[in-house]
């Protein structure tokens, strides 16, 4: 208990009992949660005659709960006399005399603003009414409209119909019980609905295994998170991981919890051991491959990855695992090489086009992208060449296309986008051919700033006439924008379009051919 | 007031400093590096904290492994689960929500869930008849019921408020957030991304134009707006169908138009003084007018974009069942785009939900573009999107889906946008799910769509609750009833509008009151079940 200096005391309740995860502190296994005083109070504490409160970080732990019980004891006799529970608890808010001032009971019960007690917090007592203790559960104040409500209407409501507040009322007249935990004999039950109210609660009685698997499946009941993780925590430490992890397995909601627990507390042997268990290999598996992200140097990733292959993957995890090995492992090697070519200055297109950001670790489209921008060429035998990654990644036709389509246009190598769509048939003729429809090889040829005679090419190769007719006139194609027109015979659009020429251009003087063509029957 | 950030805390005189947190351990860490450059010496500053709605075990634990439990004076909780967000809307905004219940099987939100349902009911009476469908529905049924039981033998004395509520988990109808939501403020939503009741927006087009200034010094700060129903015109317009807000707001205009032209009517000096009284109230309408006509603007820019509509047209395809069991042309286009990942996961999931599940080799194929494109790190993301049953592989079983498309008509041919007369009309043509159910509970009851029931995940239950006597609502006639509906797992605007529709229809004698986990658009959502969206080599 290191955040223990001095002057501490156990409150009587409304403290969440804080847990030692301490293996070697065998005796105190929930401890309240310790409060630092002021100065102020420090003086009062050791001229008090609870000084036995005053834990030394040097004394062992026995002595210190010797200490406590004692000064519990000591509490409970006083508190006995005066019948009132809230006698410990004021004293530690507020360092006055014990049984001064005695404390309403509908005042605690109702809204326990126990904190205008306190000096150094006046601004919550006062100014927040909303702000309630976690023993009385609810605030209710501020609930709808923002407003709050106040008056005697809602302290009545709420002592009425307040669930908890309620659970709390009866505890009221029989002040004895609320020091029934340190003589530690509430039953898991109670346990429960005290944690869930933030009270001091020793889970240390829970001795034999049933009892420990009792208080689980009564905190699993409550559906609290914060209960059911304290109860894990104290299971985990109190019970072997066999028998731990074989329980939890006939208890789905605890075992998600104690997963989501230990990956919260970044416990990942305990993890993967206890996915093994219960036989979630996958899991595990996606689990450990999952650890890659926080590891940033390339190297030790690689190796990284290419321990994960042995791991118990789905076959298709596994398949894209080893793809994602591979390709960082490439990715090193591609690095190493250019970077080497871009510092040399010997190879042009690194002068030309600087890279702006290094390859690893992006995705496999941006490398095979970057290699079709920097290593179009290379014959397929090296590890830059596009057709390489293709084949080793099982890149469909479509997305290569649309990668070295968008990578050449970015170059204006148009013989490379040219040659992309060449296919002969079997009399030896070459026609265009595209794996996506030409309306978006236009598109990306246009994103890539291509001039206007490499997109007519394209255009015209547009099934949909109306389409093409649209992207024409979009992209400036005029020739093909003429031919439309003059297929169609329309006389009226053409000298229309004749306005959206440039004067004394080659279009125009086509435009004007073909309107005195007389071989032409115009329909309009 | 400050907004929690790393470093050091802003330097002031002040002796107490209170952090008022949600319960995450990343927040932990920031208080934890506040704490630590304080500088001893000279600091006898007094630390308090305060968690919401409530304290966690694992949030304190880690503050001591930093070292700095100590250091709290105070530490506490300020149980806040239901938020106001408006007159007939309530949320808990825990975005966590769905995930938590949905993927790793927490349970604490449907805790709170229960919790703040008791307070509810605690302000508005019992509520006598809870309906529920779906696994959390059922448990927190189970746990407001046990609650109750606990603490019984004081009766709660207020008029019931509310006559029934209605629980619905979002894995019910996991189809509708993942659908573009076509009302106004779904729009806003989709688009700009409401937070708390805010939006902020490109100031462009809210430059105000002065004569004798050029545009040369346009704003760079984003128009930052709150909306809520305060706002007559906002209320008016909110939860129309985008494509009827053009003709609402020019209506609007001519009104406000001839308001202003009444002052040369105003002769008399009452007259004119009567005038001058309205004057700030008109302005404000003027005002309120000239934010949503720009708002309307920039909305319009997107909607009438042929990338919105395509996107709409795959997606009225998938739920109207067309082609959903092969490999979606414009899915494909949209990956080798390098389209949002987000983008292309609400659609896979979309076509999944929509034919109940994928065939393996469909399946496979998005898969590998996806992480081809987008990067192998996201088999994790993929991994729980099939966990939670958003994507899956196609089982034996045969696609239900048609069948309860048919049943619950979620899908209508002509829906009327511009005068709506059913409550497809907030996405042109598709009904959300989780409404119709919502509707149907209310007239003729769910006894006639057992089947259909039967066929959507996790059980429907009935319970009532024991009222005291003399509580008993003496029902008017013509008065209507209030029902309570909690969406687990967050609800959409799209939906809230379709509520608020059923609320309005004439003969429908029901009223709503909506509440949340979370308020949730298709993006927001399958973030949350993303394995971590912004992973450090992105």
């Amino acid at each position: 208990m290191t955040s223990c200096d001095a002057g501490c005391v156990l409150p009587a309740n409304s403290f969440l009992p804080f847990c030692v995860d301490n293996l070697n502190k065998e005796s105190l296994t929930l401890y309240v949660q310790m409060i630092k005083s002021k100065v102020d109070e420090e003086d009062y504490w050791h001229s008090s005659k609870f000084k036995a409160f005053t834990f030394d970080d040097e004394d062992d732990e026995l002595s210190r709960l010797k200490e406590s019980r004692q000064a519990v004891n000591n509490i409970r006799r006083l508190v006995e006399e005066d019948d009132d529970e809230d006698d410990v608890e004021r004293v530690s808010w507020s360092g006055e005399p014990v049984g001064s001032i005695s404390w309403s009971v509908k005042e605690t019960a109702a809204s326990s603003q126990r904190a205008d007690r306190e000096p150094a917090f006046p601004k919550i007592s006062t100014d927040t009414p909303s702000i309630s203790r976690s023993q009385s559960g609810y605030s209710l104040s501020s609930l709808f409209k923002g407003k709050p409500k106040v008056g005697n209407f809602q302290t009545f409501s709420d002592a009425l119909t307040d669930s908890s507040v309620r659970l709390y009322a009866p505890e009221l007249r029989k002040p004895k019980s609320e020091y029934k935990d340190y003589v530690s004999d509430w039953s898991p039950e109670e346990t429960v609905q005290r944690l869930q109210q933030g009270k001091a609660v020793s889970l240390e009685r829970f001795r034999t295994l049933q009892d420990k698997l009792l208080l689980l499946d009564h905190a699993i009941a409550a559906h609290d998170g914060n209960v059911i993780t304290a109860v894990l925590i104290y299971l985990k430490r109190t019970l072997c991981k066999e028998v731990l992890f074989r329980e939890l397995e006939s208890r789905q909601t605890a075992l998600r919890h104690f997963i989501h627990y230990l990956s919260e507390t970044q416990n990942q042997r305990l993890l993967l051991e206890l996915h093994r268990a219960l036989g979630k290999a996958e899991d595990a598996a996606l689990l450990q491959y999952k650890e890659h992200l926080s590891i940033t140097d390339e190297n030790k990733r690689r190796d990284f990855l290419k321990n994960c292959l042995s791991l118990p993957f789905s076959a298709e995890d596994l398949a894209h695992v080893q793809d994602h090995y591979t390709l960082l492992e490439r990715q090193i090697i591609i690095e190493v090489t250019d970077r080497q070519a871009e510092c040399g200055g010997k190879v042009e297109i690194f002068q030309k086009f600087p890279r702006k950001a290094l390859i690893l670790n992006m995705p496999l489209i941006t490398t095979l992208y970057y290699c079709c921008f920097y290593h179009y060429a290379e014959p397929e035998g090296t590890f830059s060449s596009p057709l390489n990654i293709r084949q080793t990644f099982k890149i469909s036709e479509k997305q290569y296309f649309v990668t070295a389509l968008a990578a050449r246009a970015k170059l204006k190598a148009w013989l490379d986008v040219d040659a992309l769509f060449a296919s002969r048939n079997w009399l030896g003729f070459t026609r265009k051919k595209s794996p996506l429809s030409f309306q978006r090889v236009v598109d990306i040829l246009q994103k890539n700033s291509a001039p206007t005679h490499v997109l007519q090419d394209y255009v015209a190769l547009v099934d949909d006439g109306e389409l093409r007719l649209t992207l024409a006139q979009k992209h400036k194609c005029h020739d093909i924008v003429i031919s439309t027109y003059r297929d169609m015979k329309d006389r009226q659009l053409l000298l229309g379009y004749r306005g959206k020429v440039v004067r004394g251009s080659a279009e125009e003087r086509k435009i004007d051919d073909l309107l005195s063509n007389p071989q032409i029957r115009w329909k309009n | 007031m400050f907004t929690l950030k790393n470093g050091r805390l802003p330097p002031a005189d002040v002796k107490n400093i209170i952090f008022f947190v949600r319960p995450r351990l990343e927040l932990m860490d920031i208080i934890a590096d506040n704490i630590t450059s304080e500088d001893r010496r000279h600091s006898s500053r007094d630390f308090h904290i305060l968690f919401v709605p409530r304290r966690s075990m694992l949030c304190e634990q880690r503050l001591k492994e930093q070292g700095v439990l100590a250091s709290f004076i105070n530490i506490d909780e300020y149980i806040l689960d239901l938020i106001p967000y408006d007159g007939d809307l309530l949320s808990m905004e825990y975005e966590s929500a769905f995930r938590e219940c949905y993927l790793e099987n927490d349970q604490t939100s449907l805790y709170h869930t229960a919790k703040g349902l008791m307070t509810l009911q605690a302000l508005y009476g019992t509520i006598p008849q809870i309906y529920g469908k779906g696994e959390c529905a059922r448990l927190v049924a189970n746990m407001m019921l046990r609650m109750k039981r606990e603490f019984a033998g004081s009766q709660n004395q207020i008029l019931p408020v509310f006559d029934t509520l209605l629980l619905l988990d979002r894995n019910v109808d996991l189809l509708t957030p993942l659908a573009t939501q076509l009302t106004y403020e779904g729009l806003i939503d989709e688009i700009y991304g409401i937070s708390n009741g805010y939006v902020k927006l490109p100031p462009e087009k809210f430059a105000q134009k002065k004569q004798g200034e050029g545009s040369k010094d346009l704003p760079t700060e984003p128009k930052k707006l709150q909306l809520n129903s305060a706002e007559e015109l906002y209320a008016e317009i909110r939860d129309k169908n985008f494509n009827a807000v053009g003709a609402a707001l020019s209506k609007k205009a001519k009104i406000i138009s001839a308001a202003f032209e009444e002052r040369h009517n105003a002769k008399t000096v009452g007259e004119i003084k009567q005038f001058v009284s309205q004057l700030p109230h008109m302005q404000a309408a003027r005002s309120s007018l000239a934010n949503h006509t720009s708002i309307a603007e920039l909305i319009k820019d997107i909607t009438t974009s042929e990338a919105f509509f395509d996107n709409l047209t795959v997606e009225q395809e998938f739920m109207t069942g067309v082609d959903t069991d092969k490999v979606n042309t414009y899915i494909e286009d949209c990956i080798a785009q390098k389209d949002p990942l987000i983008k292309i996961l609400r659609l896979v999931c979309m076509q999944s939900v929509c034919n109940n599940g994928l065939k393996h080799k469909v399946m496979d194929y998005y898969k590998r573009e996806i992480l081809q494109t987008y990067g192998y790190e996201h088999i994790l993301t993929l991994n729980n999107l099939e966990k939670a049953g958003l994507l899956k592989p196609q089982t034996g079983s045969r696609n239900n889906y048609p069948t309860i498309r048919k049943t619950l008509k979620l899908w209508m041919e002509d829906a009327n946008e511009q005068n709506p007369n059913d409550i497809s009309y907030v996405y042109s043509g598709y009904s959300p799910l989780s409404i119709r159910l919502t509707q149907i509970l209310a007239r003729p009851g769910w006894r006639s769509i057992e089947e259909v029931l039967k066929m959507l995940p996790g059980p429907h239950f009935e319970e009532r609750q024991q009222l005291p006597s003399g509580l008993h609502k003496k029902r008017q006639q013509g008065e209507n009833r209030t029902t309570l509906v909690f969406f687990l797992g967050g609800v959409t605007y799209a939906e809230i509008a379709a509520l608020r529709f059923l609320s309005q229809v004439e003969d429908s004698g029901m009223e709503y009151v909506i509440a949340t986990t979370k308020l949730i658009n298709g993006t927001t959502w399958i973030k949350s079940l993303m394995d971590r969206p912004e992973s450090p080599t992105q």
